[in-house]
């Protein structure tokens, strides 16, 4: 049996890798200051001094976008880390112990997760308000039942393996059992749920920012946030959205690819093995 | 039928649950009403008047069953900002973004099948591959960017019709629909995307099973087999997607009209998340979940009928 390379895992490390050096080459340096408005300059369309144009206030776009996508990620990758933190930490006592607990908040988890994530977000978002704290607290409590789910599932799996039993009777503490033993083998599986996560969270970023309720104007730029600025100039100026909008789709591509690449189907699995035409 | 009664059991206590949850969370929000509601005019007794005058010194559990009687029996008390009943505010919004999701959904539906099945045919060719990639590249773009770019394309260079003018439906049912067209295909692209991706991989897994041999070495052509065996077989877990589907359709439509400027559930549930008009955003969440629960509720019923082997306790 010959393997194929898995394409969509080096394309989705590709891209990523490169998006977020840009990223991070934003932190430190941009072409022009993002937030340096110049009349003369309004609304330029792309050209060799402005790679992606400029807006309806003459700033320079390609700066915003390496910025606003800064943004994004710094709030998909905080409030990815408190769903993943928490949810491995409640799926993994869940699925280790069982019990009338386990029961209880996956019921509580399958209720939550059968509604829109960014639905939940806005409700949540109108109870405690907007802005760019807040949101990345709603989005990463709204994380957590997805991974408790998965990280639940595997430690359930995991639990009456031989190698647990063993070190039970070595005399192991069941906490480093839990996370000294279990949670390394656990990794592939929950690495694809972060990247799903971090897909899940710039979409959800961007739509609450779009809908006017995550990012606010006076905080940094967001992609989200400058979508929905752009839409106002989407006939004088169509340059400003599409360069947000497309830095959204490449994001979310490639952690979607990476994901993909791992071999993990979401929540809906719908097939358990996946076989090449070549052993068939 | 005992499935059916016991899975509607628990339809009816979930709904509850979620709705004391909704309910307490409006309770817990600061801020009172009646500050808002009397502006610069508000003195004590005028407060106190209008507190009394909207129930709110009742105890919490009377006001939950005041509030969820009022719910089933259609009265969702007063808005705060615009001094009408709640249900003249919905009524006809909640119609517009019902046919939104409804026409998004038959487009869905309409797309993702033929391709699918026309796609695990050709399943690790180079053209299965390449649109594979251009179906994962679909699937990345957000719907209210797919409708960016619509209204970009079809509204202001091609002007096959104007953003911002929504027809309703009782001036020109024609135009209505066809205002609908685009915002409805440009939730339905990145879906149907999602769709293809699980049909196909659904059926080219089942393309490994014996009985499909078997059904071949009876002489039935490829496309037969497809159609009377493979499709009915990966077609189960496709539908447990499609319920998925229609309720994310439905919170991707709330965005959408803001895009399209759409007068429909999503415009206001905004327009009253900004203005702090409690009593709406109450209103439209509970129905939301509502129509989630009962979304669901209908998903789990019809897997019995889709697929007779599975047995229910």
């Amino acid at each position: 049996m010959r393997r194929t390379p898995n394409y969509n895992l080096i394309l989705g490390c590709t891209l990523t890798a490169a998006t977020v050096s840009v990223i991070i080459l934003g932190f430190f340096w941009t072409p022009y200051e993002p937030d340096a408005m110049s009349i003369a300059e309004r609304s330029v369309s792309p050209c060799a001094a402005h790679l992606l144009g400029t807006d309806n206030f003459g700033r320079d776009i390609l700066s915003r976008v390496m910025q606003g996508a800064g943004t994004t990620l710094e709030i998909a990758f905080l409030a990815v880390s408190i769903g993943a933190t928490c949810g491995t930490l409640i799926g993994g006592l869940t699925g280790y112990f069982g019990g009338i607990a386990d029961e209880i908040i996956m019921r509580v988890n399958d209720a939550v997760t059968a509604f829109p994530s960014v639905l939940l977000a806005l409700v949540a978002v109108a109870i405690t308000g907007g802005g760019k704290t807040n949101l990345i607290i709603v989005l990463g409590i709204l994380f957590i039942p997805s991974f408790a789910r998965v990280v639940r599932g595997e430690f359930a799996k995991q639990r009456n393996m031989d190698y647990v039993k063993n070190a039970k009777l070595m005399g192991v503490t069941n906490l480093r059992i839990m996370f000294v033993h279990i949670l390394p083998n656990i990794a592939p599986v929950l690495l694809s749920s972060i990247a799903i996560g971090f897909n899940n969270a710039v979409l959800a970023e961007a739509s609450m920012s779009f809908l006017g309720v995550g990012v606010g104007p006076t905080e940094s730029a967001s992609l989200g946030r400058m979508l929905l600025d752009a839409e106002a100039y989407l006939f004088s100026a169509p340059w400003q959205a599409l360069s947000a909008g497309f830095a959204i789709t490449i994001l979310i591509l490639g952690f979607a690819l990476i994901s993909d690449g791992m071999g993990y189907r979401p929540t809906w699995r719908p097939v358990a093995k996946r076989r090449r035409k070549a052993d068939a | 039928m005992r499935y059916v009664l016991k899975k509607a059991c628990v339809f009816v206590a979930t709904l509850l649950v979620i709705s004391v949850f909704v309910f307490l969370a409006f309770q817990i929000i600061p801020g009172d009403p009646t500050t808002r509601m009397l502006g610069t005019q508000a003195t004590p007794e005028k407060v106190e008047a209008l507190r009394e005058e909207l129930g709110l010194n009742a105890p919490p559990v009377l006001r939950y069953f005041r509030w969820l009687k009022g719910f089933v029996t259609g009265d969702f008390g007063m808005s705060y900002s615009y001094n009408m009943p709640v249900n003249e505010l919905l009524s006809g919004k909640l119609g517009i973004t019902a046919a939104l999701t409804v026409l998004s959904f038959i487009m869905v539906v309409l797309i993702s099948f033929p391709l699918g099945i026309l796609l695990a045919r050709f399943a690790h060719s180079l053209t299965d591959r390449l649109f594979m990639l251009f179906n994962q590249i679909v699937m990345s773009i957000p719907p209210f960017f797919v409708g960016i770019i619509f209204t970009y394309i079809f509204g202001l260079v091609l002007k096959l019709f104007t953003p911002g003018e929504f027809i309703h439906h009782a001036d020109d049912s024609a135009g209505f629909w066809g205002y609908l067209f685009f915002p409805a295909l440009a939730i339905a692209l990145p879906k149907s995307a999602m769709v293809v991706k699980i049909l196909r991989s659904s059926m080219v897994s089942q393309l490994q099973e014996d009985y499909v041999r078997t059904a071949f070495s009876r002489g039935n052509s490829h496309w037969r087999v497809l159609r009377m065996h493979v499709l009915r077989n990966a077609i189960i877990p496709v539908v447990t997607f499609l319920a998925v589907t229609l309720v994310d359709i439905f919170a991707a439509s709330i965005i959408i009209e803001q895009v399209f400027a759409i007068p429909g559930l999503g415009r206001l549930l905004l327009g009253s998340i900004t203005g702090r008009d409690l009593p709406v955003v109450q209103t439209i969440i509970m129905i939301i979940a509502v129509i989630v629960i009962t979304v669901n509720f209908i998903a789990d019923i019809s897997y019995k009928y889709i697929d007779p082997r599975i047995r229910f306790r």
